[in-house]
């Protein structure tokens, strides 16, 4: 079960990336080391994976983010592993995940430009084993929320 | 700019960013202070914008994902910050993105179970204002998500 603090600790974290453990402790008024354990608790919980270096990607001249909606042209004659397989060894690829209904695949693409986009699209994407409809979507905004913690 | 040896800090960090200073220097072959110096600037620069939390939203009692697919009516000029500023005080949502595309907006949503998950989508999204198609996409596995940048 988790505490008031553990929830506080998850949910200032996650709107946060920026927050050191120093700062986090002074605005729940308490310690670093107690912090720390907390985290360290949570992280042996399972609650928290991992975490993520987050880099200013239009700094890093990646200017274009698009979601693609994937459907496999031929389900069971091609294998998902082998598309899985395949789409995770493209490093434009940042995510991908198995869905149902309308796609089995959501990816997560960034690339320098539109013009690099297409390229990305045409040589890596289409070419990609059992792929069949994609759907492309250009991310305009995001923003993460705290969710139900 | 960015030199030769930011890209690969940047880089080996992106692998393992809870690698020690001492760790990047190793890998960098450079030295400890020489990467405290990179890093530091690489924050100050805004390269570097922090550390994202992943979480395990079934460690902590919500089994069920779904994404769901937003298109709105478009003929009322208000409508996206109307429905944003809704979805937002939606407990449920974890992320909110707006698309040019096929979608306006994509909703992340978690909940308990699917019980849980048919209140929510009730209670909560189908009032949302300016909806004029809805569609859902159950999460079924994470195959990939580290966000890395090809750098």
């Amino acid at each position: 079960m988790l505490s008031v603090l553990d929830k506080q600790v998850l949910k200032k974290l996650s709107l946060e990336p920026k927050l050191t453990t120093s700062a986090l402790a002074a605005a729940l008024s308490t310690s670093q080391p107690v912090i720390w354990r907390r985290i360290k608790r949570l992280e042996s919980l399972g609650v928290i994976k991992g975490k993520r270096l987050l880099l200013n990607q239009e700094l890093l001249g990646f200017g274009v983010k698009v979601f693609l909606g994937i459907k496999l042209a031929t389900k069971g004659a091609i294998s998902l592993d082998d598309f899985e397989r395949a789409a995770s060894a493209i490093p434009e690829v940042q995510s991908i995940e198995h869905v149902l209904g309308l796609y089995d695949y959501r990816l997560r693409v960034v690339a320098r430009d539109i013009a690099d986009f297409e390229r990305i699209l045409r040589r890596r994407i289409m070419t990609l084993p059992g792929v069949g409809q994609v759907e492309a979507n250009v991310l305009l905004s995001e923003e993460v929320l705290s969710g139900p913690i | 700019m960015l030199d030769d040896l930011d890209n690969r800090i940047l880089r080996y960090l992106q692998n393992d960013p809870e690698s020690s200073v001492a760790n990047l220097a190793e890998k960098a072959a450079t030295t400890s202070p020489v990467v405290s110096r990179r890093l530091a600037k690489l924050q100050q620069t805004g390269y570097v914008l922090g550390h994202e939390l992943i979480l395990d939203w079934s460690a902590l009692g919500f089994e069920v994902q779904v994404s769901l697919r937003v298109t709105l009516d478009k003929t009322e000029p208000s409508a996206f910050d109307e429905f944003l500023s809704a979805a937002r005080n939606i407990k449920e949502v974890l992320e909110i993105q707006t698309f040019l595309g096929m979608v306006d907006v994509r909703l992340s949503v978690v909940a308990r179970d699917m019980k849980h998950y048919q209140q929510v989508y009730k209670d909560s999204i189908l009032v949302l204002p300016h909806i004029s198609d809805i569609e859902a996409l159950m999460h079924i596995s994470t195959i990939k998500m580290d966000r890395r940048l090809p750098i």
